[in-house]
């Protein structure tokens, strides 16, 4: 097969049908977006399944219910996504997984595009499963082919942990032969229904197999070692994007430590041990948080033995890595730098496009909340974020998806007044739904403004699930009074009566919600062009 | 042989269109490369850039290592003084004189291209007037893989055939304007 330039993202979705996929289910985030955007592009030549699904939580069920059937599974979402998902995933590791169920999670650390910087191998831990972490394109390829094997091998889930860098970067990639997909076999009921009898046995069959994950990890084919015979002082353990910024700095500085590439957990044992004995002190460069380096160091360290990393600040322990950080871990000096130009650089935030429907939203907004005391917008995942920025400054808060109506109605509860939740229709679909019914159950005195513009849009357009008359249709489904749900349309010229309305259900003492609808003008656009082109 | 190029722009301006041309190029010419870009939400109108590196070697980090980048390729003035820690000494600039201006507080123009001619080594291409001679305006980031090209280890035809695939769907005369853009661009950077 001829290789290709393919984003990380995208070799882990090809490897994942060469190795014969039957299902792939997931939630757009950015960064692991792309994964289901390249499965969905090349559908037609499939013969397997591809969805986006309402959240995270359901796509990982619906890949389960793939693996129960023998057949094998993927699920791929952002870091902060397994949250979501995090009740199917802890769980499905206790059942008796037959096609292989391979996670996803792609990691955001420096926060490019998320609320947290949190390190999903944490989660892989704590679920005892295996996970593997690949460095580059054609690991995040082969890794993943590798990882249904394991899968079925142990009859558990195995995560792939990727990180924005490798999902948002495009290399070379080899593609192999391409795999059948598997026979159905169904699961027995009794390695799948987790009632405390099955569940007790099931957890025991689990911890059983640790050792087990430890020598597999030990065996795989993808970690390596390199022992410095000539030099002890110093040793350098790297995983996954971290191990090229290693090797990228030593190639240059024509040192050759001794080095060791973690890319299977649990830990492998055998070779840490090893490398422990041969040298005097160690590195640890990981992306995401110290993982690695905890468990080496345990509470009380290592009796004669330096360990270095972010534990110690030989590294940053927020924010993401970076060459140069490399280059200062290992005392090397800086290189030449260029004089900071002379001028200030204003700087260039991301911000809502021109003519976007949710600026007219917080425009109108904005215009009535001035007439309050104290107003309070609780605001939600999604472009809109961005209405926190000047020139709107209209958000209050931004925690997680769905958090902007289950804390309006807690801000209301507290006393506050006004209590204002700003949610757009695919995370209310996502996220939202319950939290409203939780609202109308006490008659809230709040009032959600659902921004309507009938895409996912800030992970490049998905569709979504919930919009028009169908959100109209759920929110009457979930007990909203009809008389106190209203449907705007943000424009410039009906600012003055978009005012008044809110303005009314702000006066109305109980639940309203608002429904600012009009189309994201990038949708629009990609619209037109489709239909220019035919 | 290694070339590792920053490129720069705002978000909208079509600078992965430019690392689709090189990338593939550098596919078909049998380079090892990498290339990191931005997604999501940094995207929306904001600062974008993008770590392209390709070698006859292996290339092992994603991101290009700092004060060593040997071009800064930007599709707008401001953009391109955002990475100059990111160039090496002999390093050189190539860039658009073009302001693409929407934040309240954006520089004096002939102040941002001052610092950007102490520079040194920078190339000052009026992407907006070539891309309008060439038919559209929206082809300023093929002006500026023109102005590049001659500094690139890749050979012209190679971006050539890449531009003409990239354009395809959008028809002959979106294809022609873009490699009109690309030719004066390439002119451009020659006579400076
Ligand atoms: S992508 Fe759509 S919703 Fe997002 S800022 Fe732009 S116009 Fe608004």
């Amino acid at each position: 097969m001829k290789s290709e330039v393919l984003l990380g993202d995208e070799a882990v979705a090809l490897g994942a049908i060469h190795a014969g996929l039957s299902g792939a289910y997931s939630y757009p985030g950015t960064p692991a977006s792309e994964i289901m955007e390249y499965l969905r592009r090349v559908l037609n030549e499939g013969g397997f399944k591809a969805a986006w699904c309402i959240n995270e939580k359901v796509a990982y069920e619906e890949a389960l219910g793939v693996s129960f059937a023998g057949k094998r599974a993927l699920v791929s979402m952002k870091h902060v996504g397994l949250n979501v998902a995090a009740d199917p995933f802890m769980n499905s590791a206790l059942t008796r997984i037959g096609g292989g169920l391979v996670v996803v999670v792609a990691d955001d650390p420096g926060m490019h595009s998320s609320q947290n910087e949190q390190d999903s191998r944490f989660y892989a831990q704590y679920a005892r499963i295996m996970c593997l972490e690949p460095a580059d394109h054609q690991e995040a390829y082969d890794m993943t082919r590798a990882a249904f094997d394991i899968s079925e091998q142990w009859n558990i889930p195995v995560m792939l942990r990727l990180v924005t860098r490798l999902s948002h970067s495009r290399s070379r990639v080899q593609p192999r032969e391409t795999r059948a997909q598997n026979q159905m076999k169904y699961g027995e009921p009794r390695d799948w229904t987790l009632l405390p009898v099955n569940a007790r046995r099931r957890f025991s069959r689990l911890m059983e197999k640790q050792d087990e994950f430890v020598k597999a990890s030990e065996e795989s084919e993808f970690n390596s070692l390199d022992l410095n015979a000539d030099d002890r002082s110093l040793g350098i353990i790297a995983s996954g994007i971290a191990y090229n910024y290693v090797r990228e700095i030593i190639g240059e500085s024509k040192a050759s430590p001794s080095l060791l590439k973690i890319a299977c957990y649990p830990l492998p044992l055998r070779q840490i041990t090893t490398f422990f004995d041969h040298v005097d002190s160690v590195l640890v460069v990981e992306e995401g948080y110290p993982f690695i380096e905890g468990q080496l160091k345990g509470l009380f360290g290592i009796q004669e033995k330096t360990v270095h990393g972010k534990l110690d600040g030989s590294l940053p322990i927020t924010g993401e890595l970076q060459p140069h950080l490399v280059r200062k871990a290992l005392k090397l000096d800086a290189l030449p730098q260029k004089e900071a130009p002379g001028i200030t650089l204003a700087g260039r935030p991301p911000q809502l496009c021109q003519g976007c429907p949710h600026a007219d939203t917080f425009r109108a907004l904005n215009q009535v909340l001035e007439s309050y005391a104290q107003a309070n917008v609780f605001s939600d995942i999604g472009c809109y974020t961005l209405g926190a920025l000047p020139p709107y400054s209209a958000v209050d808060t931004c925690v997680c998806m769905g958090a902007s109506i289950s804390m309006a109605k807690g801000g209301a509860d507290a006393g506050i007044y006004p209590s204002v939740g700003v949610i757009g229709d695919s995370t209310f679909a996502h996220s939202g739904l319950t939290p409203l019914l939780d609202a109308v159950l006490v008659d809230s005195n709040m009032v959600l403004v659902i921004v309507d513009n009938a895409t996912v849009a800030m992970t490049g357009g998905q569709p979504t699930a919930l919009s028009g008359d169908r959100l109209y249709q759920a929110v009457v489904g979930l007990g909203v009074p009809e008389v106190h749900i209203r449907i705007i349309t943000p424009l410039p010229k009906n600012l003055a009566a978009n005012a008044q309305i809110i303005t009314e259900e702000i006066e109305y003492h109980g639940l309203s919600v608002i429904i600012s609808s009009r189309e994201c003008v990038q949708e629009t656009r990609k619209r037109a062009k489709q239909e220019r082109q035919g | 042989m290694k070339q590792d190029i920053i490129l720069a722009g705002v978000g909208g301006q079509g600078i992965l269109s430019i690392a689709y041309v090189i990338d593939n190029a550098a596919l078909k010419a049998g380079l090892n490369f990498k290339q990191a870009e931005v997604h999501g939400m940094a995207q929306r109108g904001g600062a974008v850039q993008s770590h392209l590196r390709l070698s006859d070697e292996p290339v092992f980090s994603e991101l290009i290592p700092r004060s060593s980048a040997d071009m800064i390729l930007s599709v707008e003035p401001l953009e391109a003084l955002r990475y100059t820690d990111y160039l090496a000494p002999e390093g050189i600039v190539v860039t658009s004189r073009t302001p693409f201006v929407n934040i309240p507080d954006y520089p004096e123009l002939d102040e941002v291209l001052e610092e950007l001619r102490s520079l040194g080594n920078a190339v000052i291409i009026d992407s907006e007037a070539l891309a309008k001679e060439a038919g559209s305006v929206r082809a300023q980031n093929m002006v500026m893989l023109g102005a590049a090209s001659d500094s690139l280890f890749l050979s012209q035809d190679l971006l050539l055939e890449f531009i003409r695939e990239l354009f395809d769907p959008k028809g002959d005369k979106i294809v022609e304007t873009n490699l009109l853009a690309f030719e004066l661009g390439r002119k451009a950077a020659a006579s400076e």
